[in-house]
């Protein structure tokens, strides 16, 4: 963003936010206009931050795990999942299947509730009221099983460091594969309201275009990134958990545009359930927890280990100096890093692109600012 | 006869499979619609005129609406009046469990869930008794820095404490969130309304 000079007539700067409701929490947007036409973007962020990676410092690997579920609160479980992989890499502990596969379920349920408050809000972002009714509703079923499974409905802190605290509750399975039946048809629901909706299709093609050289270049992960082309999931590149044993699709858009991104984000949904589908029927009775002593103490030495969250690339780079303490705890945080991306697909659109752009990029202030 | 849509712009937005294919309906089709003058006008046949004086579509407009009330359709909770019901596995507000015959309590104060807790906001009190052996004497947990993270209680060797499905613990003033062994084994005591 260039300085503006005094007294040009032509170019405005005016603040977005840090109240404003369309930037998803307290994200402050300077824009530099032209009239309604958008120079520029500059991104002022902190207003969420509570230190998370210094907190970390002072905790055992085992109470780290409920700050991280604040980061991103509304994938809680997939940070969750993050971190204690990261440790169980640096411990070099081994999960049992059983605990495996609840985690992938649990995972890509909270990635399909993600993805419904993104579309959700989004929509009523640009002006489509109707959807967020519906995505909460379904929405409800998730958060639903996470607190008959967990206790919790948002920071749910569902894993523990080894395996899982909680084994499925009696009628778990049943209720999965009801909500698996039950929510391919909402998706279709969904799709009638805006696939193809005239007014959503106006406000969506062509708006926020990021090539896919440009989206590599800035690192940019998730859905954004795959919208624009380039077929990249962390499930499939670098398979945790049992990923690699079960089928899925990666669905990628192709002009980058921010409808592409929501086809991108609608299939991935039913992806999910694919994904769930396969993981109930190969769940099988076993113990939860893998070998692992009360006292958490991983050797000296540093771990990098990445998830596919719902918004993208979730990393963590945990450094042990052989204390019960984390010596460093590292979050990459997808948000922080699409975000980056705000200011190449804004240029040259007008104000109220900048609201569907936001939007687009499914970024939560919590972990942007962590 | 094809028309434009009237009162609006005469882009034809039907063209490119706007509809679907089973549901496209061509304006002026529909009823005796003609445009005079780039004004509505609308002539009635008898058909229309009966729907229009026993408000048929108000009726088959509202059916939708209310067959949406059946009760089990119905997603509001009343809340004061009606507690939703919460997970057995709920974390709710922390409660210090006594021993349901002797009434003696059953921590033990071994201190663990001190010791388990982020946020160090849990204090032990024990004093030891003539056979050397540990008493509990106080117990203090500040509910306003508690995340209701669990990991207390999945501390707890003995399960005296324990997160209950308790849920109403909002409270006036700060020093009110920090509950003491008493207020811990009675439980929070909100106010139940009545219809």
């Amino acid at each position: 963003m260039q300085e503006t000079t005094f007294l040009d007539a032509n170019e405005l700067v005016i603040n977005m936010g840090p109240q404003h409701p369309a930037t998803h929490g307290v994200l402050r947007v300077k824009l530099k206009l032209d009239g309604e036409r958008v120079l520029g973007t500059e991104c002022i962020i902190g207003y969420l931050h509570r230190g998370v990676e210094k907190i970390a410092e002072n905790r055992t690997y085992a109470q780290f795990a409920p700050y991280v579920d604040r980061m991103d609160y509304v994938a809680a479980v997939t940070n969750g999942m993050g971190y204690v992989e990261a440790v169980e890499k640096l411990l070099g502990v081994e999960i049992p299947p059983r605990a495996q596969y609840t985690r992938m379920i649990l995972a890509e349920l909270q990635r399909i509730a993600s993805h419904l408050l993104w579309l959700g809000t989004h929509a009523l972002d640009i002006g489509a009221m109707t959807p967020v009714f519906y995505t909460f509703r379904e929405r409800e079923e998730v958060l639903k099983i996470f607190e008959e499974y967990c206790g919790a409905r948002l920071t749910t802190h569902a894993f523990r460091i080894g395996g899982l605290q909680y084994d499925l509750y009696d009628g778990f399975e049943r209720d999965v594969k009801k909500f698996c039946d039950y929510f391919p048809p909402k998706v279709d629901e969904y799709e009638q309201l805006l696939t193809k909706n005239r007014i959503w299709i106006d406000r969506t093609r062509k708006i926020g275009v990021i090539t896919a050289e440009d989206a590599i270049a800035l690192g940019v992960t998730g859905p954004v990134l795959r919208g624009s082309g380039v077929k990249w999931d962390i499930r499939k590149a670098q398979p945790y958990e049992a990923y690699d044993k079960v089928e899925f699709d990666v669905p990628v858009g192709e002009h980058g545009d921010t409808y592409d991104r929501y086809v991108v984000r609608m299939a991935e949904m039913r992806q999910s359930i694919r994904i769930i589908r396969q993981c109930v029927e190969r769940i099988a009775p076993g113990p939860i927890f893998g070998k692992v002593g009360k006292v958490l103490k991983p050797p000296a030495g540093e771990v990098y280990h990445s998830i596919e969250a719902p918004k993208g690339e979730l990393g963590y780079y945990v450094v042990s100096d052989g204390t019960v303490n984390p010596y460093r705890v590292r979050v990459r945080p997808p948000s922080l890093i699409n975000l980056q991306a705000l200011d190449i697909m804004s240029r040259d659109h007008l104000v109220a692109d900048i609201v569907a752009i936001i939007g687009t990029l499914d970024i939560v202030l919590g972990e942007v600012d962590r | 006869m094809r028309l434009s849509r009237l009162g609006g712009n005469d882009r034809d937005r039907s063209a490119e499979g706007f509809w679907p294919q089973g549901e496209r309906r061509p304006y002026g089709q529909i009823t005796g619609w003609k445009p005079v003058l780039r004004i509505r006008q609308v002539t009635m046949d008898w058909k229309d005129f009966f729907r229009k004086i026993f408000l048929i579509d108000l009726i088959k407009g509202l059916r939708l609406t209310f067959s949406y009330q059946r009760p089990d359709a119905i997603y509001t909770e009343q809340y004061p009046l009606e507690r939703p019901p919460v997970a057995e596995r709920y974390r709710g507000a922390p409660r210090l469990n006594n021993h349901p015959e002797s009434g003696e309590t059953l921590c033990i104060a071994c201190n663990l869930c001190s010791i388990a807790c982020p946020e160090n906001l849990i204090v032990v009190g024990w004093a030891r008794t003539e056979d050397r052996k540990k008493r509990l004497t106080t117990f203090t947990y500040d509910l306003s820095r508690c995340m209701f993270c669990g990991l207390c209680e999945d501390a707890c060797p003995v399960d005296a404490l324990e997160l209950t499905q308790d849920f109403e613990i909002a409270n006036y003033t700060r020093e009110g969130m920090i509950w003491d062994r008493q207020a811990l084994e009675e439980g929070p005591q909100p106010a139940r309304y009545t219809r």
